[in-house]
């Protein structure tokens, strides 16, 4: 058994070696652009430049595809509906339902958009380990609570899930087996606020516990991280691009 | 007589809702160099003892003096938990931090202490307690008697002049119970352990109490013969 499993954290790559604050600043810009973004032609630079990015992280082709491929099968829902719910000039006739230009266009983009977001993020943000990235995070002046939730949450996670299991293991033992009734959804109802219960006294011993060695409010950290030379040159050389990504949707606005 | 390390007087405590305070003007004394085992049924009040010293609950009424001082504000018990370290019951509880170094650095950190002390005096508590190449691990894949090992150690980082222990050897294996009791016997500070075991008591305590609603009787460690 395993906690979350971070298969991408670990790695000597450049992209693993950067600064993680220097990836978060990027990817955060990165994913914001790309997400407004509404013309085909940055969309595409940006997916291209995610795919730079991956192809300095060195990871594991496999299992970044198996990921998008989860990603894609969200989006191939939006292939089923948009275009055909879309308003525009009609291409194509199923049945009494038309199929858009506009729909099909708008489509396009977003999938573009989600797999430039998903790649920037797989090469820039799961590089970086969940412990790591809760520091950088603080470092970058993010709000602390943001913080202090991404670890707890990476901490205890596991801990839920084990209490979970064994819930759902005292259920079982004593025959239960899930049906369509009302006394199933009652059990289960009673397991999600059993785990709420749990999980709530939980934070509290984890909280008296930390004031037992003096918390108060603030948490120091023991790693303290090196801005080098080629964070610097990750930094301008990215921000550069972005500008560029940002003039190219400035110039090539789509055309529904 | 030496000053009382810990001395609770008159103390009224009951959980909200409870028909029975836990408590009822109850008396302690714990003094210096003191190695006491709490003992009593489920639910007298062992562990909520524990929680009045460290001020994780406050009583209705009475005082409580810890050092010297009297205790009542929630800054007065910040110092107390500089001094006195507690074990929790449960090791899940206590190690929250991702690797064990930092878990153990957490307290001495809060202590105001730099990272490069904070990280010797980690390193030097986990060689103390026979946990070399532990840094690293990750606190929540260790192994039960780990986990109650290297809480230990995030207790003793804050180098605490009182150890209050709830039940140590709960789930434990043999050896682990060896390994603990052979820690305490090196340590040159006074604790308290609230256990049910009473083969560990025996070795490592020199009396124990039997926690009542109104005081803690000493009583001679059950089936124990070093009392």
């Amino acid at each position: 058994m395993s906690s979350i499993e971070e298969p991408f954290a670990e790695g000597a790559s450049l992209a693993h070696r950067l600064d993680p604050r220097g990836k978060i600043v990027v990817a955060s810009l990165f994913a914001v652009l790309m997400a407004v973004s509404k013309s085909y032609v940055a969309t595409l630079a940006g997916l291209a430049l995610a795919l730079i990015w991956l192809a300095l992280a060195r990871l594991p082709v496999k299992k970044v595809a198996i990921r998008l491929v989860v990603v894609n099968s969200f989006i191939f829902f939006l292939w089923i509906v948009l275009p055909l719910t879309y308003p525009g000039d009609a291409v194509y006739h199923v049945g009494p339902l038309a199929v858009t230009r506009q729909g099909l266009l708008f489509t396009g983009l977003i999938t573009l958009k989600s797999n430039a977001i998903i790649i920037g993020l797989i090469a820039l943000v799961t590089t970086v380990p969940i412990v790591t990235l809760g520091q950088a995070m603080h470092d970058l002046r993010l709000p602390d609570k943001l913080c202090h939730l991404l670890l707890f949450t990476y901490r205890y996670l596991y801990v839920i899930e084990q209490e979970y299991r064994r819930l759902v293991q005292a259920m079982k033992i004593r025959g239960f087996q899930p049906r369509t009734n009302l006394h199933t959804y009652r059990s289960y109802a009673n397991l999600a606020a059993l785990l709420l219960v749990r999980s709530f006294d939980r934070a509290d011993r984890v909280f008296q516990a930390m004031l037992c060695r003096g918390f108060h409010g603030v948490f120091y950290s023991l790693r303290s991280f090196t801005w080098q030379r080629r964070d610097g040159i990750f930094l301008t050389a990215s921000l550069l691009t972005l500008t560029v990504l940002l003039f190219l949707e400035w110039q090539y606005p789509i055309l529904l | 007589m030496s000053e009382p390390l810990i001395e609770l007087h008159d103390i009224t405590f009951a959980y909200p809702g409870a028909p029975r305070p836990v408590f009822q003007d109850f008396h302690y004394q714990l003094l210096p160099g003191e190695h006491i085992g709490l003992i009593g049924p489920n639910g007298s009040g062992k562990t909520t003892l524990l929680f009045l010293i460290m001020g994780l609950l406050r009583p209705q009424a009475g005082s409580i003096t810890i050092f010297g001082q009297e205790v009542k504000k929630d800054q007065d018990f910040v110092e107390v938990r500089q001094k006195v370290g507690l074990l929790f019951q449960n090791a899940d509880d206590q190690l929250f931090c991702p690797t064990v170094l930092e878990d153990v650095a957490f307290g001495p950190l809060n202590l105001g202490k730099t990272p490069d002390e904070a990280g010797g005096i980690a390193r030097e508590t986990l060689a103390r307690l026979g946990l070399h190449g532990f840094e690293d691990r990750v606190t929540y894949k260790l192994s039960g008697g780990e986990k109650k090992l290297v809480s230990l150690a995030t207790v003793l980082a804050m180098q605490p002049q009182l150890l209050l222990l709830d039940e140590p050897t709960a789930g434990l294996d043999e050896t682990t119970k060896h390994r603990l009791v052979h820690i305490l016997k090196d340590l040159a500070i006074a604790y308290m352990i609230v256990s049910h075991e009473h083969d560990f008591l025996n070795h490592t305590v020199g009396h124990c109490c039997h926690v009542h609603g109104d005081c803690c009787q000493p009583s001679p460690i059950p089936g124990g013969g070093k009392s």
